[in-house]
């Protein structure tokens, strides 16, 4: 099994390689000059040329993507083109915020994808399970930054129940910690400012869920239907078993495989989400900073995130797949299959 | 089964073949099962009606979408503007008329091209093996460990705005998905006998390929791109929306509801109608895309 870990580990080198020529190709071949943009139109050709020279833009494209790979390999992602900060303090300040939302989405929409999906199954065809098809279909054909403002408006605009938009109200943010504010003011013992916290975040993190859990609540569903239709299960019940735990322990235990699976998967979308809700709420997470940066041309942020977020998106998966033996005996890893 | 078929409507391949009677048409078999499922019946029907518009959409409408009337700004849907009108006083609905070509234009041609350049690599990785099958899978696998919303607009960065290269940024970023059903569907389907059969007589690697194997996984490439034209209109909205889409003054759904955020707690009814075109369009191309997979493929039906 480590052995298998270690091989998918190495595997990755060359996958995240590629990642970065792909994205440095387009960044700084492909794309047009960033000095009018970073400078303002007015810019002179002298300053321009010395603003390039500054940021090694004028050496051969070469020697530009070994100086990022030898960066990047540190830690050293250069600086932003606007506040000469480091592009890793940039993206670091920002990331418990995306973070934060994406485990708060991933929980909503695995808690409830699962258990819609498994009433679902059990009560198939009546009401609960026609809802939930109807659920299952919306939430994977609405766009997600329509339904951030679809809440906006019913829950700020007209019920006034909830915030539109930032993490927490500027008076209460906590200082130091973690970047988590949920955290933070639980640890600060500050109830006010997690409850404040906790509201900012409902509806940006219930938009950012809805799709993934359309989708696990889907998937669970099928995979629950094929798993209660199986010989065990009747075998299960004739023994006597109650059906809550026919249910529960002979039914979805064998049908968790694939919906880890989906579960795992959709962590690289819910990122990608991330970039449009974080917009629709303004929330001062890595998606709505690297928005940001595209319309800024600030390329060695943008750069930076990508790389980040697929080593991120490439170590789940690998994760899933080591889950995987643990839930299903029978898989052994490490071995050639015939 | 399948290698009957096959023989039936190929048979000048293989010589003086047993004489089979032709089975009946599949298309004419998809179509009675579709014609029962009324979800996907609505898909097709929403599918034909939003055609019609993209194509008579321009010369339809009440108003010019383009043309800004500053006195007329900020109307709330009335029965001379059927939707309001936008801070720029232009009719709402006239613009999402207009953009429906936009938005199934950019969707279709998106689709198409990843189609086709997926279909390409995927047959050559399918049928070839090694290592270039190594090779191309190993790139797709770089492309696929992006979220496909970020290496989007990543492309727009580099490309700039535009519904050409926002078709490129669209395309580019679902490659990956067919070249992998492509070859998946590749490997099972070449261990036919008939393959085999096609090989011995003498036919060349292109003719396999396009006579014997891409027939027989056609159908999951159409529920493929069916499905496909629904994420390629969401993700042209989502490009609008952030605004690095179309060019202005065109009219798209996504951009539509860009421009206007800002006013989202003001004016509110700016930002329903053009969302809602894009859920109804997603969503008939989703039922209809379902309704095909299960007409086509009777396994996957529960």
């Amino acid at each position: 099994m480590i052995k298998y870990i270690i091989k998918r580990l190495l595997m990755l080198i060359p996958v995240l390689i590629g990642v970065s020529i792909i994205v440095f190709f387009l960044l700084r071949v492909c794309a047009p000059d960033p000095a009018p943009v970073v400078l303002g139109q007015h810019a002179t050709e002298a300053s321009m040329q010395e603003w390039r020279e500054a940021n090694g833009l004028n050496e051969n494209i070469v020697v530009q993507y070994v100086n990022f790979i030898k960066g990047a390999v540190t830690g050293d992602f250069g600086e932003s083109y606007y506040t000469n900060n480091s592009v890793l303090n940039e993206i670091g300040s920002r990331f418990p915020a995306t973070i934060e939302i994406a485990i708060f989405a991933i929980i909503v929409a695995t808690v409830f994808g699962i258990l819609i999906g498994v009433v679902a199954a059990v009560k198939k065809n009546s009401i609960i399970d026609n809802a939930s098809m109807v659920l299952s279909l919306v939430g994977v054909s609405i766009p997600i930054f329509w339904l951030g403002i679809l809440f906006i408006i019913l829950f700020v605009k007209i019920l006034g129940w909830l915030p539109a938009s930032g993490r927490i109200d500027s008076m209460l943010r906590p200082e130091g910690g973690t970047g988590f504010y949920l955290i933070d003011t639980l640890v600060q013992g500050d109830f006010e400012a997690f409850k404040n916290a906790l509201w900012h975040l409902i509806l940006p993190g219930v938009t950012l869920a809805l799709y993934t859990l359309a989708i696990i609540s889907r998937m669970t569903r099928s995979s629950m239907l094929d798993a209660l239709n199986q010989d065990y299960i009747r075998t299960a019940r004739s023994k006597g078993i109650g059906e809550g735990k026919v249910v529960l322990k002979h039914g979805l235990r064998n049908a968790l495989m694939p919906i880890v699976t989906v579960i795992g998967l959709q962590f690289g979308s819910l990122l990608g989400g991330a970039v449009l809700t974080e917009t629709v709420f303004a929330w001062p997470g890595i998606g709505s900073y690297t928005v940001e940066c595209i319309t800024k041309s600030d390329f060695p942020v943008i750069q930076a995130v990508v790389l980040i977020i697929a080593t991120i998106f490439v170590l789940m998966n690998l994760i899933v797949d080591i889950i995987y033996a643990f839930l299903d005996p029978r898989i052994k890893y490490g071995k050639r299959e015939s | 089964m399948a290698s009957k078929k096959v023989l039936a409507a190929d048979g000048a391949d293989v010589q003086e073949a047993v004489h089979i009677e032709k089975p009946e048409s599949r298309f004419k078999a998809m179509w009675d099962t579709l014609k029962k499922n009324k979800a996907a019946l609505f898909g097709l029907f929403v599918i034909i009606i939003l055609v019609i518009i993209a194509i008579i959409g321009p010369y339809i409408t009440p108003y010019d979408p383009n043309s800004q009337v500053m006195k007329e700004a900020y109307q709330s849907p009335s029965a001379s503007h059927w939707f309001g009108t936008d801070n720029l006083g232009r009719d709402i609905f006239s613009r999402i008329i207009v953009g429906t070509r936009v938005s199934l234009f950019v969707g279709i041609a998106a689709v198409a091209m990843s189609l086709l350049i997926g279909t390409i690599l995927g047959s050559i990785a399918g049928y070839f093996g090694g290592k270039i099958d190594a090779v191309i899978m190993r790139i797709m696998d770089m492309m696929l460990s992006i979220p496909s919303i970020l290496l989007a607009i990543t492309l727009m960065a580099a490309l700039g705005k535009g519904i050409d290269k926002a078709i490129i940024a669209i395309g580019v970023v679902s490659i990956p998905e067919y070249a992998r059903i492509i070859r998946s569907s590749i490997l099972s389907t070449k261990e036919n006998d008939y393959v085999a059969a096609a090989k011995v007589i003498g036919n060349s690697d292109r003719r396999i390929i396009f006579h014997h194997i891409i027939p027989n996984v056609v159908s999951s490439i159409v529920v493929r791109a069916t499905l496909g034209i629904s994420t390629a209109i969401l993700d042209t909205a989502a490009l609008g929306f952030l605004g690095l889409g179309v060019q202005p003054p065109t009219a798209e759904w996504g951009d539509m509801l860009g421009r206007v955020r800002s006013m989202i707690l003001v004016y509110p009814y700016m930002l329903i109608f053009p969302g809602l075109a894009i859920t109804l369009a997603v969503l008939a191309f989703n039922l209809f895309g379902d309704g095909l997979r299960d007409a086509l493929d009777p396994k996957s039906r529960s």
